[in-house]
Parts: C-alpha cells; structure tokens; sequence
C-alpha cells in the first residue's frame, strides 16, 4: 500500500508565526512603553471611580443636569449674553489681525528666503516663535492679568500672543516653501529685498497666509470663549460667574450662545475660504 | 534695457478704487471691535501697572531652584502627562466604539444599494452626539465635573475623555470613510462580519494615518490637561496658577520653563513617532 502523501500547499510552506516580542524589534519596544506609560498614569493618579460611578454620583450629575432646565431666556439676560459675544467676537477677530501682523513681521527674519541668505536672525526668531506657541492662551492671559487688568483686552493680548507664535511658523514655512523662481529673477536683476518680497514672494503665499490665519481665527474664537474664565472678558467670564453663583439656567444660556457663536463662525470662516479658493 | 514707455501704461492703479473701498471698509469695521474690547494697550505701561508688572517680572530672575520646590515641579508635571495619558486612553474607550458603529463603509445594508433608514439615523445620531461632545470646550466639561466629582485630576481626565472621545470619533469615521473602500465592500458582500471587514479591510490601509492622528491628539492633551488646572483639575496649570496669585515670580519662571520644555518634548515625540509611522 502507498503511503499517503500531504499534498504540498501551492504558496510559502507553513512557518512560524514571528515571536511576539523580539529584543530588536522597535515596534516591540514602543508597545511596552506605551503599555508602561498607560498603566503608570492610571495608577498614579487617584482617580475617584467610586465618586463618580456610585449611585449618588449618578444621582447628582443627573440632578446637576436638570438645573440647567429651562435656560435663562429673560430679554435683560439675553442682551447681557448679547454683549459678551460680541465681545468674545471682537476678542478673536482683533486677537487674529494682531497676530496676522506681527506673525508676518517675525516670519521674514525666521524665514531662508534664497540659498546665499545668512538669515542669522532665523534660529533667534524661531525660538521666540516656540516660546510664544508653546505658552497656551489661557496661561498668557492669567499672566497678562498682573499688568493689563481684569477685561478683555488681557485676554486680546494673549490671543494674540499665542497665535503669532503659531501663525509666524506657518507663515515662515510657507515662505520658505515658495516657488523660488520670481524671487531669483529679480534678485538676478539687482531688485531689492523689500521689493522682492512685496512682487514675488508675498503675491504667491498670501493665499496660504489668509487661509492660515482664518483657519486660527475658527481656533481663537473658541479659545476666546473660555478665556473669561480666568477673568478675560467674554462669555467665559459669564459663564464662570453665573456656574460659581450655581445658576444654571444662566449658565446653559451662555453655553448655547458659545455653541452659536462658534457654529456660526465656523460657517463664516469656510465661506470665505471658499469663495477665496473658488475664484 | 528700458521698457518700452509707449506701451499704454495706466497713468494710476487700475485698482484704486476697489483697495480704497475695502481699506475703509477694514477701518470701519475695526472700530467697533477696538472699542469692544476695550483696546487701550497704553494701561500696560500706565503709571500703576508699571509697577506690579515689573516687579512681577524682575522676581523672574533668578528661578525657583529648591529642592523642595523642583521636586514638586517635577511631581506635578508627571500627573500633567498622567492626566492627558489617562484622559486619551479612555477617549479612546468613547471614539473606537462609536467609530465602528457610525462609519458608513462597514454598513451591511448598504452593501447592496441604500442603507436601511433605521441605521442610517442611528449612525446620523451618533455623529451628532460625537459633534456635541467636541464642540463644548474641555475647559466647559472641567468645569462642570469639579461640581460633581469635587477638585482634583478625575475632572481633568473626564473633561479631555469626553471632548478628545468626540473629536477622535468623528476624525477617524473621515479618515475610514474617504479611504479605498473596496476590500471592505467585498469582504461585507461576501458574507464577512462587520468587525472582521474592519479588521482586514480597513484597518491595514488606515492604520498609520489613524495611529499618527491619536499621537497628535496625546500631544495637544498635553496642553490641554496644564490648561485645565487652572480651573482646579490638577498638575502644572493649578501650581502655576497659585503661583501667578501670590504674585511668585521665580516660581513662576520655572514652571514656565518647564512646561515649554515639556511641550516641546511632546513635539519632538509625537513628530519622531509620526515620522516613523509615514
């Protein structure tokens, strides 16, 4: 009788599946970590699981949710609420042209525009770049505090702080990103730098930089928002009043309005992006 | 060489008109929101605000170095990076599920011609909640749980839970539904469960973008969560606070220090690790 043969399998014969964790294998290594780090977070931390899964903690938030049934809606409120996001409103727009400005101003030293540029300033400026970024708004306005006051123009201040930071980056990139080639040829032609950027540098990323700077303006209103909160102006300083006097009523109302007025710029901010990619 | 000066050249900007208009239109606008936010940057260097300002920044110089004090420092830090971990970590636990059940690709119904209207309006109504935890800022939700869990890192790490989990939700369902849904629709067409459609259809041409925007949300949590001690979650942002209150200059400039440090450490991470992703 013949020995019945396994047929061989038409691909690869069977091989081992690779081991799970390889000494060498990077990707073995950055799983452990992250595994480490998770478990290290959750375990240092004392989180309250029992408060806030308990019953009673269901119960409070569930009773916590109801206050805010039904929102202030009282004409005197609703002007008061009125007020504040305009000037919420203003505190963005104003904080975004501020950046837009200065952001500029810094991204052309921060900026390699040709290859014999120096830019010795560039290093230097980046690093004030980061340093301005790395500092959130909110921790901008709670320091501005001390020399502008209470109000929103501390928190205009460190709107615009912040964002020329991110803005002067971004501009940069993209200046040093653009096409060389019209900068080259008036260079070539003993053109002045000022010149060279306002006809052939500035005329190919001013696209890219209105884009950039709306698309931190839909940031910064939200960002605006909250910034009272600290005692910035806006809503946030409504809304940290009236949730600390725990009226609630008051305090969905201002929350609907944050809702609102972040909705609508945001409509407002694509619309313009649009129409400006359109044409 | 000259130009030719015969060519018709306009004797004025061609524009002129249109800039002028849009320049008043600009001043125009510009006032009421001066006004509106009370734009008088003259009070900084105001008589009594130079004072506190500069004795504010001169106590800058030199930082808090104490044992004592770096050793907090380095403790509170630790929970800033622990809170953002944690809070990612149970985003996560929010985005994934709601991920699997509201993406349009791993819909079985839809296989064959429109998708049946009661998973249609379920996936439409889970958008909608995803939209509505990420458009209430975290500053908002950590507001709102320091009433009820009380002070301390569980409201941090809820706050960031719940507005992270909405934003990953709704960015990894873009992320699936504009990638090459072609294995999917035959796997699901062949009878292949919807979990195992994501798992081999899916996930293996998404996983990279998908993993490389978590690790970008990690960071930004990073900034989020210092910003939420200053409403009383915890870590560097509520020293930091008490610091600026006492008007603590030098302790102030360390933490400063660090945190700048810290963010930047993030971002050297996040983008080695992108990097190695792409």
């Amino acid at each position: 009788m013949k020995p019945i043969r396994t047929p061989l399998a038409a691909n690869e014969p069977y091989r081992l599946p690779p081991p799970l964790f390889d000494a060498r294998c990077k990707a073995c290594w950055f799983s452990v970590g992250l595994v480490a780090l998770v478990v290290a977070s959750f375990w240092s931390l004392d989180l309250q699981w029992s408060a806030f899964l308990s019953w009673e903690a269901g119960r409070s938030m569930a009773r916590f949710a109801g206050e805010f049934f039904p929102p202030d809606l009282s004409a005197a409120f609703i002007r008061k609420v009125g007020a504040a996001s305009i000037e919420t409103l203003a505190m963005s727009a104003l904080g975004t042209l501020l950046a837009g400005f200065f952001g500029l101003l810094l991204a052309l030293p921060a900026s390699r525009t040709h290859e014999d540029d120096p830019a010795r300033a560039r290093a230097p400026t980046r690093v004030l770049l980061n340093a301005l970024r790395a500092v959130p708004e909110l921790v901008w306005a709670a320091l501005l505090l001390i020399s502008a006051g209470l109000g929103p123009l501390a928190g205009t201040l460190a709107l615009a702080l912040h964002t020329t930071g991110v803005l002067g980056r971004l501009f940069a990139e993209a200046i040093e990103n653009a096409p060389s080639g019209p900068a080259a040829a008036l260079r070539t032609q003993g053109v002045g730098p000022v010149r060279v950027l306002l006809y052939a540098t500035l005329p190919q990323v001013l696209p890219q930089l209105i884009s950039y700077a709306l698309y931190r303006w839909e940031n910064n209103i939200r960002a605006a928002a909250i910034l009272g909160v600290v005692g910035a102006g806006g809503l946030g300083q409504l809304l940290s009043f009236h949730m600390g006097l725990f009226q609630m009523g008051k305090t969905a109302t201002v929350l609907c309005a944050m809702l609102l007025l972040v909705a609508a710029v945001d409509a407002l901010s694509y619309a313009i992006r649009r129409y400006c990619s359109v044409r | 060489m000259k130009l030719p000066m015969n060519a018709a050249l306009p004797a004025r900007d061609p524009a002129w008109l249109g800039r002028v208009f849009w320049i008043g239109a600009a001043l125009v606008l510009l006032w009421p929101m001066l006004v509106a936010t009370e734009f008088r940057p003259w009070i900084l260097f105001s008589a009594e605000s130079r004072g506190p300002t500069w004795r504010f920044l001169a106590a800058f110089v030199p930082p808090a170095m104490d044992v004592d004090f770096l050793a907090l420092v380095a403790r509170e830090t630790w929970r800033t990076v622990a809170i953002a971990t944690t809070g990612i970590t149970l985003a996560l636990v929010i985005a994934v599920p709601a991920t699997l059940m509201s993406t349009r690709v791993l819909s079985v119904s839809a296989v064959s011609g429109r998708m049946a209207p009661v998973p249609a309006m379920l996936r439409q109504v889970l958008r909608w909640v995803l939209v509505l935890l990420r458009s209430i800022p975290e500053l908002v939700w950590a507001l709102v749980f320091v009433r009820v869990v009380g002070l301390g890192p569980t409201a941090g790490v809820l706050a960031i839970a719940l507005t992270y989990g909405g934003m990953l939700g709704k960015v990894y369902g873009d992320i699936l539904e504009s990638s090459d849904d072609h294995a999917t629709h035959n796997l699901l067409a062949n009878g292949g469960g919807r979990l195992q459609a994501f798992a081999y259809g899916l996930l293996p041409q998404n996983a990279a973008e998908l993993t490389s925007y978590t690790i970008y949300r990690w960071e930004c949590a990073i900034r989020s969560s210092v910003v939420l001690g200053f409403v009383g979650a915890g870590g560097l942002g509520q020293q930091l606070d008490n610091s600026t209150k006492m008007f603590a200059g030098g302790e102030v400039a360390t933490m400063l220090l660090v945190f700048v440090a810290l963010v930047a450490l993030a971002d050297r991470t996040s983008g080695w690790l992108r990097r190695a992703l792409a």
